[in-house]
């Protein structure tokens, strides 16, 4: 017998889908079938089943190989090298819940760590640019009730949010929207011909890091203003086209990627993209969302947000919060050798970051949290396996448009596993100690000075 | 639990009715009790020559969830020079109009506050709003779910189905853990999902063809049917417009008829939020002038409405409301970033940063009009003293409000200080207003009053015993008669209580407290109709499941405290 978990939330992209169905063996530690999600987010719950998976933590060794210990040793290791460090980084964050995002923070205060997460990399250019002028935005539901008018810019949901078009944007028939996909019109903005730019009604083919001109080109369309015969590649015909086909809906949107966060411009092609959204709402109503990549980057930004005021790259280290992005995120700190330790949890620095980075980390005392086997954990000094949130242990999420969800626990973590937030409280616990061992010491070593 | 006796202060409370005599204030097992109940391991603290009051209660504050979280995040700038380090209990916090959770947490309790009611949580965000109150210390905190714009309620009020606006209330309070029904913009900002804006109570909105005026009396009526412990509290439509006073004295007419209907002692079914934004006469910004008369003349005649006022206190600060195209408005206006959030079914919110700078003559006649709203009042209890955080400024400024409101000589300063002293004063009233406010009013504008009309008589607002043991003791001594004195002394208190627990003591945050989160839950009989249309909106409609929708667990909601009401048949 089995038995089938419902309104399960999915934890692998910024989409959020909370309605998939989890098949469960009836010993309720092993999951047997994955109902609608996507191939990713099935792969997502059958790997937490998989023969060869990690359950215990594992030290390197000098040699390179690696040593399984106790988690009483991985927590002892992980508080000595925070407590011990003067700048640790702690990085990561957007691959497990809000509380043990909470959690993490506390320990960051209290070493006085730079919180870093994954946004450094992916939108943070966006976080900086709705700094710089705000953002006119909407709930993913506005999109299916209202929208006639989609335009995707420099992502390609196809593949990498693959249920965003079905559930949200182009397919599904809403309030307002009763015609489905037929009573909207889809444009794509990417120089290459994706499986998103594929289905698109209207494909501007924008020259490879000319998308601001392409922004810019719009903003002029829209008011009727002068173009020059081609920008960033497209004829002008096409433009005006475009901006008329915007203006003309009754609830447009933009959602944008990475193909517009990190390619040439960055948080300038944002400020662009919002202020040529801002201009659409002159005309009629438009919005535009950001498409957030991991399942919880979201959380871990609104988790900061309400502690400390900002929503990554939030240095600790002087006993109070500051932040500067190109001084206090990950990558500038490791390149410049300003942090003396590295703790992850819930991403993949190792997979992701340049390489000169990567190497940072593996010189330095370093801690990886996460359930698989990564390229970051195979240069950590520690590696902690844990369960994996929103399939082993519930906790909250929050998707790509801010709208918080609880994530479910299906099935029991192998037997002996620690969830995040488990380990986060230990090594808190442990750092505490450590704190006041080290102020204790620190004030007899004052006495005797003193003396 | 800690027994305390608190002697020889100057006692301010509207309930016993103690006008500043010097009096003892016994507490025990976390409740206000006669000094003789108490035994002899009663610790004494002694308050000669110092003022003691109830803990404060915010009625209307925009403290928590997504649109307050938009402003922390987008405004990097409003945490320059307001960091403070960890310290003790305390964690580090910041921020100016929109702190950090924890900030707001000490900042209320520093002002003697003790329970906070956020103003606006959109249904769809209850969960962030109830995972930021958490994060909140000290003060107990409530939400009130927005119900002005949600589909089910227009649908419902334009058949007329009131029994199935009642019991979509009910569920709605439950599922969000919310306590009272919000209005914003009522059908205005459902309008705004197509860019357009209701601004008059007959305007009708697009689509749901029911205009403002039909979804207020209709909640009126399913709130007395409810019997909830608060009224509908509303933001009315046509906010910050020259010449809006009209619609709101509109507004406030709906109310004519009708009483109270509760358990809870309130006595008003309309509460009407920040009516200093709703007092504007002229037709634009050049002939801007105050109206505060004619409303607090409607109001002081009609004792079935109680209103708070969004005291405009002339700093930088971010405003931010449900109201999603007065936020289109603002930004229109001051070319300041304007974020943006509309919700599925339910609601809208926008963000904009504002300057009410003392050169701007406009910004000066909005800080005339929020005085002279409460010194035109003639029923201190209920009247109440808010800024609509951080709307109007931060609720770090009430002191200083204190201080206007309680000294002439303070308000001519600030008119002098005016770039346009002339024009602000040729616009509004308040040059020749010399009432000035004693601390019994001030603690009936801030304790008595919004504790009864939020339904919460018998736990907040005063010193009666059998009273939660909130208490405050700021260091003022009224027999100074020096109100410059007090906005320093209400900015610091000098003890506070809260349930019995000493959280500030010389000055200093010693306790985190307990915090609870009040909730309302409205038993009401099964409504077959009602529940079958929630299944099939959520299946068509919403983004999110039935079952992902509602607030559970304790770890959002770590103490939770519902208040339990039985609707009628």
């Amino acid at each position: 017998m089995t038995k089938l978990v419902t309104d399960v939330i999915c934890p692998f992209c910024g989409t959020l889908c909370d309605d998939l169905e989890i098949e469960v063996s009836d010993d309720g530690k092993k999951v047997t079938g994955v109902y609608n999600a996507c191939a990713i987010g099935a792969e997502k719950f059958l790997h937490s089943a998989a023969a060869d998976r990690v359950t215990r933590p594992r030290m390197q060794q000098a040699d390179g190989s690696y040593k399984e210990v106790s988690y009483d040793e991985a927590v002892e290791y992980a508080a000595r090298v925070l407590a011990n460090a003067k700048k640790p980084l702690m990085y990561g964050w957007s691959s497990t819940s809000c509380e043990a995002q909470s959690k993490g923070h506390e320990i960051a205060e209290l070493v006085g760590a730079v919180v870093d997460n994954t946004a450094t990399v992916c939108h943070g250019s966006t976080l900086i640019a709705l700094q710089d002028v705000g953002i006119p935005s909407c709930t993913l539901g506005e999109i299916k009730n209202r929208a006639d008018r989609i335009l995707f810019w420099g992502c390609n949901p196809a593949h990498a949010h693959p249920r965003h078009m079905s559930r949200y944007s182009i397919f599904p028939r809403g309030f307002f929207t009763g015609k489905g996909h037929k009573g909207r019109k889809m444009i794509v903005v990417d120089p290459r011909v994706t499986d998103t730019a594929k289905l698109a009604d209207v494909h501007l083919q924008v020259e490879q890091g000319r998308d601001y001109e392409l922004l810019s080109a719009l903003r002029v369309a829209i008011r009727g203003n002068k173009l020059p015969d081609v920008v960033a590649g497209i004829r002008k015909e096409r433009i005006y086209e475009a901006a008329d086909l915007l203006k003309s809906g009754r609830f447009g949107i933009i959602f944008f990627g990475m193909g517009v966060t990190q390619s040439l411009g960055k948080n300038h092609n944002i400020d662009e993209a919002i202020m040529l959204t801002k201009d659409l709402n002159d005309y009629t109503k438009f919005s535009i969302m950001a498409m957030r990549g991991h399942y919880n980057v979201t959380g871990s930004g609104e988790v900061l947000g309400w502690q400390y005021g900002y929503p990554f790259c939030v240095d600790l280290s002087r006993g109070f919060a500051r932040y500067n992005p190109g001084e206090t995120s990950s990558n500038d700190l490791l390149v410049r050798g300003e942090v003396d330790a590295v703790f992850v949890i819930g991403s993949d620095p190792g997979a992701h970051f340049p390489i000169s980075s990567v190497r940072k980390i593996a010189e330095l005392p370093s801690v990886a949290v996460d359930p698989h086997i990564t390229p970051t954990t195979e240069i950590s000094k520690l590696h902690v396996p844990v369960a994996f949130v929103g399939v082993e242990v519930a906790g909250c999420c929050y998707r790509m448009d801010n709208v918080p969800i609880e994530s479910r626990k299906v099935v029991e973590p192998p037997e002996g596993m620690l969830t995040d937030e488990e380990f986060l409280e230990r090594v808190l616990q442990r750092v505490k100690e450590l704190k006041a061992e080290q102020g204790a010491a620190a004030a007899a070593a004052k006495g005797k000075v003193t003396a | 639990m800690t027994q305390y006796l608190i002697k020889n202060g100057f006692v301010y409370d509207p309930v016993t009715g103690i006008r500043g005599d010097r009096a003892d204030v016994a507490i025990k097992d976390g409740k206000i009790v006669e000094s003789s109940d108490l035994d002899k391991s009663a610790r004494t603290i002694d308050a000669r020559g110092k003022t003691v009051m109830a803990g404060a209660v915010e009625i209307h504050a925009h403290v928590a969830g997504p649109k307050v979280n938009v402003g922390r995040i987008y405004r990097p700038e409003d945490k320059l020079f307001t960091y403070q380090a960890k310290k003790g209990i305390q964690r580090m916090h910041g921020g100016y109009s929109v702190p950090t959770t924890f900030k707001t947490g000490y900042a209320y309790a520093k002002m003697g506050y003790t329970t906070v009611m956020e103003a606006a949580m959109p249904p769809l965000y209850a969960r962030h709003v109830h995972e930021e109150m958490r994060d909140t210390p000290i003060v107990d905190e409530g939400a009130f779910p927005v119900f002005g714009n949600n589909w089910f309620v227009l649908e419902y009020l334009k058949n007329r189905e009131l029994d199935n606006v009642s019991a979509y209330i009910a569920w709605l309070l439950k599922a969000t853990k919310g306590y009272a029904v919000k209005i914003v913009n009522p059908g205005g900002t459902e309008a705004w999902g197509w860019g357009l804006n209701c601004l008059q109570v007959t305007d009708p909105v697009p689509y749901f063809d029911v205009t403002p005026a039909e979804i207020v009396t209709g909640l009126i009526e399913a709130n007395e049917h409810l019997g909830l412990p608060h009224s509908i509290h509303i933001h009315g439509n046509n906010l910050g417009n020259p010449g809006n006073y009209t619609t709101t004295l509109d507004t406030l007419k709906l109310a004519e008829g009708y009483t109270a209907n509760n358990r809870f002692g309130r006595e008003q079914v309309m509460h009407h939020t920040h009516i200093q934004f709703h007092s504007y006469g002229g037709e634009n910004w050049g002939n801007f002038e105050s109206k505060a008369r004619e409303v607090a003349d409607y109001v002081n005649k009609h004792d079935n409405i109680t209103i708070d006022i969004g005291f405009v206190t002339l700093d930088e600060t971010t405003t931010m409301t449900a109201d999603g195209p007065f936020e289109h408005h603002l930004t229109e206006l001051n070319h300041l970033k304007w974020a943006n959030v509309d919700v599925e079914l339910e609601t809208a919110a926008g963000v904009v940063p504002y300057v009410y700078s003392p050169a701007i003559t406009v910004c000066g006649v909005q800080w005339a009009i929020g005085l002279e709203l409460a010194l035109l009042n003639k029923d201190p209890m209920r009247a109440y003293i808010t800024t609509d955080h951080p709307n109007a400024g931060p609720f770090t400024r009430y002191p200083r409000i204190w201080k206007w409101l309680m000294s002439a000589k303070a308000r001519s300063q600030q008119i002098e200080a005016f770039k346009n002293s002339s024009k602000v004063v040729a616009a509004s009233e308040i040059a020749s207003i010399d009432r000035e406010l004693t601390l019994y009013e001030l603690a009936a504008m801030t304790r008595a009053g919004p504790a009864k009309a939020l339904g919460l008589s018998q736990m907040y607002g005063g010193l009666a015993p059998g009273l939660e043991a909130d208490v405050v003791v700021y260091n003022f001594n009224p027999e100074t008669d020096d109100p410059m004195l007090i906005e320093n002394a209400v900015s610091n208190a000098w003890a506070l209580f809260k349930t019995g627990v000493q959280i500030i003591k010389d000055g200093e945050i010693v306790s985190n407290g307990n915090k609870r989160t009040l909730w309302v839950h409205a038993k009401v009989p099964e409504n077959p109709q009602v529940m079958r249309d929630i299944r099939e909106k959520f299946l068509k409609y919403y983004t999110v499941t039935e079952r992902n929708y509602e607030v559970e667990g304790r770890s959002f909601i770590p103490n939770p405290y519902p208040i339990e009401v039985e609707a009628p048949a």
